[in-house]
């Protein structure tokens, strides 16, 4: 077995380029089965293109993204999207549509004109929601919502999708920090429980120490290291990949890194 | 109300969710399955109803009446000569033509209205209804053409100015909003086109031109019945075809192509087709404004349904159309008036209508 074919997703000499802005040039990826990896790195990075690209809506102008094995553009789309589930930054909810509707739309991939609506699509969708805690909502019209409650419907719509694969983008931007946590549980459960591989980009670095298994830092377009938190997240890398001078302390609830910025206004030294 | 996972309230989890509105029909076994909605069924049934019935009052009134009694057999060809001749040859391919046209303005309205995402999107927005006019004024002022030669220029007009405001407006895919006032610009532009040709053309043909502007059924025959019955019967099913992969577009771009929908194939294929049956639709009767941008909206109201219901707008704007070429027929009998006139009006009041309420929703 060669090493790609025990990552289920990666990509290889990945040239990523909106127009003719290129982002990221021969980047090499590859998401570790069954972890829940994070994607971190400074604004305008590339972390958001890489995700893009990992799940087909942005096609690389070169090298491959490959899935289980093959090149993911030569599989047929709903063949892609009953493998690969993903969460995209932003996404419109038609007016006036409802809870259960929009979740339902997870099945489209399993669907098909003779089956619109199976058993399964029906208990998949009942499960989806109540994993995502939004099945009280079902009948409810998703304007209505508030913006957590919003974001777990979108995620629970995903989870109906019932793939593997799970991509993330941003998932807790917009949320308040009760939300922000109650989302990142919700994506541990997912892959602690359920056995999803999951992939996500996130700002918090906090966070992604917190809730990753597997952590890609990326700079300028690039991958600048990658791996378990605790050995990969350093000062030097911090101040290097952000530009900020920090103090890396254990967090006090799980032991993983914190990123305490290191006070610039000169009130840190006389407390020391 | 709290929205945390540990305050969630707990159903029943043996509660199985059909989307709302919605009943699944399984054949035994499972492996067929159709998803009905009871609530869009019942109201197309209701509009086709409406249609129906507006097409006998409309074969029957006129200036020479002819009792409903005696419609049926007029319609099949026995009956007295007078009757027959009245429905088979003027009122029949007249309120047919309505029916067809209004339903091909729907289905495309609804079309660029979805690809567009603003209800405001639709072919008399985003400048294909003033394009074709422009090709329209141009055939009949700088060629003196005759209709079939107009109703080509304004597809003509149509398709070359639906480009142009999409490759204008297509930056990473196409906005809904830059579309629309994209659209508004080029009409601007071709409106002062067609302008400067009326001020260059003699009384007569200025005369004609203005009229076709309007929008009109009159005199309108089995011919153009049958014109745009077959580009219905071509490009309808095309769009009914991709009208799914249209409502998970309608969730943003990454959303459907995460889904497993062909964004770029989908919105091609809506694009072309839609503009072919506006062009189908003008080229028959002339640049009718409104049905395409409040048949789809009013369906979707109606029928509740979250996103664009493709069959629910043809059915409106059949109906509407029908009932605003009866309203044009009769409201100033024996004068006819262009139907361009009601509908402009009908839709005006709507237009007016769905921004007061956008605005006061706040969604506007």
């Amino acid at each position: 077995m060669t090493d790609d074919a025990s990552n289920r997703l990666s990509g290889q000499d990945l040239t990523l380029s909106y127009d003719q802005r290129v982002i990221s040039r021969d980047l090499a990826v590859r998401i570790p089965d069954n972890s829940f990896t994070v994607i971190v790195g400074p604004n305008a990075c590339g972390k958001s293109t890489l995700l893009r690209a990992l799940s087909r809506t942005l096609r690389p102008a070169r090298g491959n993204v490959l899935l289980d094995g093959q090149v993911i553009s030569s599989y047929p789309a709903k063949e892609v999207a009953r493998r690969l589930g993903l969460l995209p930054q932003s996404s419109i909810a038609p007016d006036g549509i409802g809870v259960a509707d929009l979740v339902a739309r997870g099945r489209f991939p399993h669907q098909s004109f003779l089956r619109q609506w199976s058993a399964q699509d029906e208990a998949v969708v009942t499960e989806a929601m109540t994993a995502t805690g939004v099945e009280a909502l079902a009948d409810r019209s998703v304007d209505e919502l508030s913006g957590g409650q919003r974001q777990r419907v979108w995620l629970a719509m995903v989870l109906a999708q019932q793939t593997p694969l799970l991509l993330l983008d941003e998932p807790t931007t917009y949320l308040d920090i009760a939300h922000q946590m109650d989302m990142l549980d919700l994506c541990a459960d997912l892959h602690a429980e359920q056995g999803h591989t999951l992939v996500a980009v996130l700002h918090d670095l906090n966070h992604a120490c917190r809730y990753a298994t597997h952590l890609i830092v990326m700079k300028d377009g690039e991958i600048v290291a990658e791996g378990d938190p605790a050995t990969v997240v350093t000062a030097d890398l911090v101040e290097k990949v952000f530009g900020l001078p920090v103090r890396i302390i254990p967090d006090p609830e799980t032991h993983t890194p914190m990123i305490v910025p290191v006070d610039r206004r000169g009130r840190g030294r006389d407390h020391r | 109300m709290s929205d945390t996972l540990t305050s969630r309230p707990r159903t029943d989890a043996s509660a199985r969710l059909t989307p709302r509105g919605t009943h699944a029909w399984r054949s035994r076994g499972g492996r067929i399955s159709f998803l009905v909605r009871p609530c869009t069924l019942v109201i197309s049934l209701a509009l086709i109803a409406v249609t129906l019935a507006t097409l006998v009052v409309s074969v029957a009134v006129g200036d020479y009446e002819i009792p409903l009694s005696a419609v049926p057999s007029a319609l099949l060809g026995y009956g007295e000569r007078l009757d027959v001749f009245f429905v088979q040859g003027v009122r029949l391919p007249r309120a047919l033509t309505a029916i067809g046209v209004g339903a091909a303005l729907g289905i495309a309205g609804a079309v660029f209205q979805s690809l567009s995402r603003n209800a405001l999107g639709s072919p008399d927005i985003i400048g294909f209804t003033s394009g074709a006019a422009t090709g329209a004024v141009a055939a009949i002022l700088v060629l003196g053409a005759g209709r079939l030669v107009v109703s080509l220029g304004a597809i003509a007009g149509g398709l070359i100015t639906a480009g142009v405001v999409y490759l204008l407006a297509m930056k990473n895919g196409v906005q809904g909003y830059r579309l629309v006032l994209v659209g508004i610009g080029i009409s601007a532009m071709l409106a002062s086109v067609r302008d400067y040709l009326m001020t260059r053309a003699d009384l007569t043909d200025a005369l004609g031109a203005q009229i076709w502007m309007i929008g009109s059924l009159n005199g309108r025959g089995w011919s153009e019945t049958a014109a745009v019955w077959i580009g219905l019967a071509v490009l309808a099913p095309i769009i009914f075809a991709v009208g799914q992969r249209l409502r998970f577009l309608e969730l943003g771009e990454d959303t459907a192509r995460g889904l497993g929908v062909n964004a770029q194939s989908t919105q091609i294929i809506a694009l072309a087709a839609a503009s072919a049956l506006t062009g189908a639709a003008i080229a028959v009767a002339g640049p009718i404004g409104f049905v395409a941008l409040a048949a789809p909206q009013l369906a979707r109201r109606l029928t509740r349904t979250g996103g664009t219901t493709l069959v629910g707008a043809a059915l409106m704007g059949a109906t509407l159309l029908v009932l605003a070429d009866l309203v044009a027929l009769r409201l100033m009998a024996p004068t006819q008036l262009p139907v361009g006139v009601v509908t402009a009006v009908i839709g005006g009041s709507y237009l007016i209508w769905l921004l007061y309420t956008e605005w006061r929703g706040g969604r506007a």
